[in-house]
């Protein structure tokens, strides 16, 4: 028989996952009444990075492709939103599915020609992507639909049904939903055949491809995923801020989701949120520190953190649990 | 008896630049065989195997698989018909456990997409459960059931070279291409190996093509061998014959060409 799963405390170790779900999402349910709008506010932009995240963890973590570019997908995502609600009058939540269904399809074929490109040279081409969308959609020709450089300002909505909750409340309860299904339907993507299979061409191309594995379908099918998910997350950042404009999606987002990748911890889902709380919170708790010299605090943050936990959150919850485990069969 | 050969090698050149490396070999392997492939460093061996799983393309000849070429086949189309390999330096997906990485090998025999996988639909789900069973049968079959939700990396050696033998056995294959699956064990465990081999064909009914430099092996599993030699087949027989053959015995000691 194949050996049982270790046990920890006479749970098992999916047993306690299931357990620590469920503590993290009453406390994300309870959370937004105790404090005041604005904090209500980032909260809810953590949830969107956190998403965003989780897409460039799909591609970079789990398939093992390298991206620089995406900020295009984000602002894609979040123009897409901005533009049927302004001009079309679409409802929000309507906006959120034809974003991602967009970005899918930008992200593969995007993937397409990515798949001649390897590490570097792919890290390259993503980052011509980063840094070509904001003028693009600064550009005269598409001033009519993107509002130029001025961008476009949108609606902040009200809670429905009559819910007693201000508009800052609502949007985090809204964000949070989508949050917890997007987070689920990856967790489940990932154990899955298609996740073995993304894992395996990360791990072994020639070894995939000997498997049987279509190492091209699945590569570009995983940047259009990852592209789904980080335009839904702009798609819901547009939302929440009720404002895009080009300079918003500059190549520094880009590279802040990777920052928030690493810190979370590469390949491992829940990762995602800690890199989300990292890029929101950090830059200002470095300013709080000292105004002039924020970008060095936040540098020498960063340092401390990749020093102190080299595989990320990822490794120190592993570590953690380790010695708790350890602990506990001692103590027995 | 079917009288066509589950795999039949015709005339197959390979050149790289000027260099010949394959020049017009042939061989039939029937079905339930073991065959062995032999011949010194450099005599074509490997360049044979990559043509087999596709990723040479020779100049001209033809490799057959049940009758049918195979050549106009990627790389990833060979799993689906029936051919399975291990490799000579580990693959191993080395981000995964044991029984995930047995898990890939099945990927042929199952079916799912990104949609269904990540909704998780009943379909893919028992799917994934009868796949699983089976895997952890060729797991036990195979003596890996204590390591089975270990990492695959920090296992040892001959351990890691048994789960690249559970992965290509779960794809369920009608042909094991093995690429010298002796490298770096020892006596004992070359011996253990050559059982296993032989065990593993009455068992699954696999037909094996063995490619190893590794002469014990070769002589005590294989029904048939054949030796090449700067890119000719010089010798096919029954392994007693070969061994004694005076082509075989002159490549070995480096004296033929003079």
């Amino acid at each position: 028989m194949v050996a049982s799963e270790r046990r920890l405390g006479g749970l098992t170790l999916p047993a306690w996952q299931r357990l620590l779900t469920i503590g993290v999402v009453i406390a994300a349910l309870v959370l937004p009444l105790l404090v005041k709008n604005f904090t209500v506010f980032q909260l809810t932009l953590v949830m969107v990075y956190s998403i965003a995240i989780l897409g460039l963890n799909l591609l970079t973590g789990i398939n093992g492709q390298f991206s620089l570019g995406h900020s295009a997908f984000y602002a894609i995502g979040a123009y897409t939103t901005a533009i049927l609600m302004d001009r079309f009058g679409v409802p929000y939540a309507l906006t959120l599915p034809v974003a991602g269904l967009v970005c899918l399809v930008a992200g593969f074929l995007f993937g397409l020609p990515a798949l001649r490109l390897e590490g570097l040279y792919l890290a390259l081409a993503t980052f011509a992507l980063a840094v070509a969308t904001p003028q693009l959609l600064k550009l005269s020709l598409f001033e009519h639909w993107t509002g130029g450089v001025q961008g476009i300002v949108i609606v902040k909505p009200d809670a429905p049904f009559g819910l007693p909750l201000s508009q800052d409340r609502w949007l985090y309860y809204f964000t949070l939903i989508v949050l917890i299904l997007m987070f689920a339907a990856a967790t489940r993507l990932v154990s899955s055949r298609t996740g073995r299979a993304l894992k395996a061409i990360r791990d072994n191309p020639l070894a995939a491809k000997a498997m049987g594995i279509d190492t091209a379908l699945y590569k570009s099918l995983a940047f259009g995923v990852s592209a789904l998910y980080t335009g839904v997350a702009g798609s819901l950042g547009a939302i929440v801020v009720q404002f895009v404009a080009p300079d918003s999606f500059t190549f520094f987002l880009a590279v802040s989701f990777l920052v928030g990748l690493v810190v979370g911890g590469v390949g491992w889902i829940p990762g995602a949120l800690i890199g989300g709380v990292f890029v929101m919170f950090v830059p200002n708790l470095a300013e709080q520190v000292s105004k002039g010299l924020a970008w060095a605090v936040y540098g020498v943050i960063l340092i401390l953190v990749i020093y102190l936990m080299p595989t990320g959150a990822a490794g120190f919850v592993r570590l953690v649990a380790g010695r708790v485990a350890r602990l506990m069969s001692s103590n027995r | 008896m079917d009288s066509r050969p589950l795999l039949a090698v015709r005339d197959v050149v390979v050149r790289f630049g000027g260099i010949v490396a394959l020049d017009g070999v042939s061989f039939d392997l029937p079905a339930g065989r073991i065959l062995g492939l032999i011949g010194p460093n450099g005599a074509g061996k490997t360049t044979l195997f990559n043509c087999l799983s596709r990723l040479y393309t020779p100049a001209s000849g033809d490799v057959q698989f049940e009758g049918a070429s195979i050549l106009g086949r990627p790389p990833h189309r060979i799993a689906e018909i029936g051919i399975g390999r291990t490799f000579q330096n580990l693959a191993l997906f080395r981000g995964l456990t044991v029984l995930e990485n047995v898990l890939v090998g099945g990927h042929t025999r199952t079916r799912s997409d990104f949609f269904s996988d990540a909704l998780g639909l009943p379909g893919v789900r028992r799917q994934d459960q009868d796949l699983a069973r089976w895997a952890g049968e060729v797991i036990d079959y195979l003596g890996l059931g204590e390591v089975a939700r270990r990492p695959v990396t920090g296992l040892p050696f001959g351990t890691q070279k048994r789960v690249e033998l559970a992965r290509a056995l779960v794809m369920r294959p009608k042909l094991l291409l093995l690429d010298e699956p002796a490298g770096g064990l020892n006596h004992e465990e070359v011996a253990d190996l050559g059982r296993l081999i032989r065990q593993i064909r009455d068992d699954h009914g696999v037909t094996i093509l063995l490619v190893e430099h590794h002469m014990g092996l070769v002589m005590s599993v294989s029904d048939v061998v054949v030796a090449l030699d700067f890119g000719r087949k010089i010798c096919e027989g029954v392994p007693t014959a070969v061994q004694q053959d005076p082509a075989v015995i002159a490549a070995y000691l480096g004296t033929a060409k003079t």
